[in-house]
């Protein structure tokens, strides 16, 4: 049995290596077919590009409409998630009692449950036309309901992030606070919030990858008309978006068509990457700083 | 600021941060509130053993849901293994040197990767390059990669959980690293496994861009028969009805939608009974 024993711990470092097969295997793949296609097309032109209309009989590549749109999409969530998730967050660590947190919490976290493909179905069906309701020039597709929406599906995740960074803070830092009179509002803004702050700036770097890479629900409800704007009430394009519409259709492996979906794909790789590694790092940092 | 000033300030944004808090759940109320409505006068055992169809009165989720079923099975036979495995080497053999710090470092990455780059991934690994095809193993095994890093990570919690008495008690018997692993460590530590298992499953069951840029398939007509066999999903089911301009559609995307969160709910349910099982056992 003893002898054994070597190759067993030799066969778990094999797939624990699985996950490091898995980073490597995803930058080759995007890497292949964006150096295929950064041949035909000059990387200037796909980085600076104002138009993007891979699929006409006279293409042109050019990544900023898909960038923009993806921008003003995650923008509207972040608006969303960002002050909600906090608030949430303060009430749940600061004020609500064991009991409240036990019943508020699981519920909460149902929302991180759901499906995005459900949330696309409720960003177009019931967001949109309840906004139209409003703002009678919103489109039937448009940045504005998905942005929403994405914000909301995003929420618990900033909350129970910015949650734990907060309780990691050590109760000497409020009890000090209160005996200099300060209220609960004063101690949470002035003292635990900052005291979090690598912790709920980790938390919301990751909700900003997050919704730079979500897709259903743009690919669902936000168009698919790349447009270089900043107006949330018209249909636009996200990357996510685009790699799903050409992945519907029938285009045939090896064009410069099918290559533009790994090209796009590797800016949203290095993109959501950066900041995923921002995130750990702060993470990381906050967890030093109180243990 | 007086006193009463600052008490009444802090009255009211404690008020304003529960407000924040109920709105958020009266958006999840109004969302399954929407899907009910729109989706229970649908719901049949008709529509759940039917085919997809141009009629939408007719069509059905049979196909989808198979697909769904087959591919989640398959996802865990993959993920299960070589994500305890993983966890195992991580948590029980790795030394605190680079390599280790590297390979957790990659997995907390992973896991923040955007699902649709996973399916970029699997159409250049598993369709391609492997010739897999559009399959259902393609499928799986590209869902598997994007389940692991949640498996591992959860599995690493619950061998965290096993007290260290137990593992000293079973060397103090002689038993080797492994014996004490598989014996004593993995038993105790199972009902963590798997509850991070499910969890990981239950997300994976909604996915659907990954299977779209994979390459699954939009209208299947037909039941999934072997692993080579082409296959769509619920979600892609309920993606493709919601995408058409017809209201009739809607309703059938909506009660597609309520035979998924049904399906979620199951999986939920189990996963904290579990955990629940699981609390007891290590609180004795």
């Amino acid at each position: 049995m003893r002898r054994f024993e070597p190759l067993i711990e030799r066969g778990l470092f094999l797939c624990a290596l699985v996950s490091v097969g898995t980073t490597v295997g995803i930058i080759a793949v995007l890497a292949v077919d964006t150096v295929a296609f950064l041949r035909e097309v000059p990387i200037t032109e796909f980085l600076f590009g104002t138009e993007w209309t891979p699929l006409f009989s006279t293409p042109s590549f050019g990544v900023l409409p898909l960038v923009a749109g993806t921008a003003l999409v995650s923008m509207i969530a972040m608006l969303v998630a960002l002050p909600m998730g906090l608030l949430s967050s303060i009430y749940l660590s600061e004020y609500a009692n064991s009991h409240v947190r036990r019943i508020l919490k699981p519920v909460l976290e149902l929302l991180a449950g759901v499906p995005t493909v459900v949330y696309g179905y409720f960003a177009l069906l019931f967001v949109t036309p309840l906004l139209q309701q409003v703002i009678p020039t919103l489109g039937g597709f448009n940045a504005l309901g998905p942005g929403i929406v994405m914000g909301i599906m995003i929420l618990p995740l900033v909350s129970s992030l910015s949650e734990d960074a907060m309780r990691a803070v050590p109760n000497g830092l409020r009890e000090g606070s209160y005996a200099l009179g300060a209220t609960k509002m004063q101690t949470s803004l002035r003292v635990v919030v900052p005291a979090a702050f690598s912790g709920i700036t980790a938390a919301f770097i990751l909700a900003i990858s997050r919704a730079v890479g979500e897709t259903m629900i743009v690919a669902i409800a936000a168009g698919q008309q790349p447009r270089l704007t900043l107006n949330p009430l018209v249909q636009i394009e996200t990357m996510t978006a685009y790699i799903v519409q050409v992945s519907l259709g029938d285009t045939p492996q090896g064009t410069i068509e099918y290559r533009t979906i790994f090209a796009v794909g590797m800016l949203l790789f290095i993109g959501t990457f950066g900041l995923n590694l921002v995130s750990a790092w702060l993470r990381q940092r906050y967890r030093e700083e109180y243990s | 600021m007086t006193l009463s000033m600052r008490r009444a300030t802090d009255l009211a944004f404690q008020v304003v941060a529960l407000l924040v808090l109920l709105i958020a759940l009266a958006a999840l109320g109004a969302l399954i509130f929407d899907v009910v409505r729109d989706g229970i006068g649908r719901l049949s055992w008709d529509f759940i053993t039917g085919y997809p169809s141009r009629r939408a009165s007719r069509a059905g989720i049979f196909p989808a849901l198979t697909g769904s079923v087959f591919i989640i099975l398959l996802t865990a036979a993959f993920a299960l293994p070589i994500g305890v495995a993983a966890a195992i080497y991580l948590e029980e053999y790795g030394k605190r040197n680079f390599v280790s710090r590297a390979i957790e470092i990659n997995i907390t990455n992973l896991s923040a990767v955007p699902s649709i780059i996973y399916g970029l991934l699997g159409l250049g690994v598993f369709v391609r390059v492997m010739g897999m095809g559009r399959s259902v193993l393609a499928g799986a095994s590209t869902l598997a990669l994007l389940a692991l890093p949640v498996v591992i990570l959860s599995t690493r919690e619950a061998l965290r959980a096993v007290p260290g008495s137990i593992r000293e008690g079973s060397y103090a018997l002689g038993a080797t690293k492994w014996q004490t692993i598989w014996h004593q460590v993995l038993p105790i530590a199972t009902p963590g496994i798997l509850t991070g298992l499910i969890l990981a499953l239950s997300r994976a069951i909604g996915e659907t861009a990954p299977l779209i840029t994979m390459g699954a398939l939009t209208y299947v007509s037909f039941l999934p028969n072997s692993l080579g066999s082409p296959f769509t999903v619920l979600p892609i089911q309920i993606f493709n009805w919601t995408s058409r301009p017809q209201q009739d559609f809607h309703a059938n995307a909506a009660a597609g939608i309520l035979v998924l969160m049904a399906l979620l709910l199951t999986m939920n349910a189990v996963a904290i009974w579990l955990r629940d099982r699981y609390q007891r056992k290590v609180a004795l």
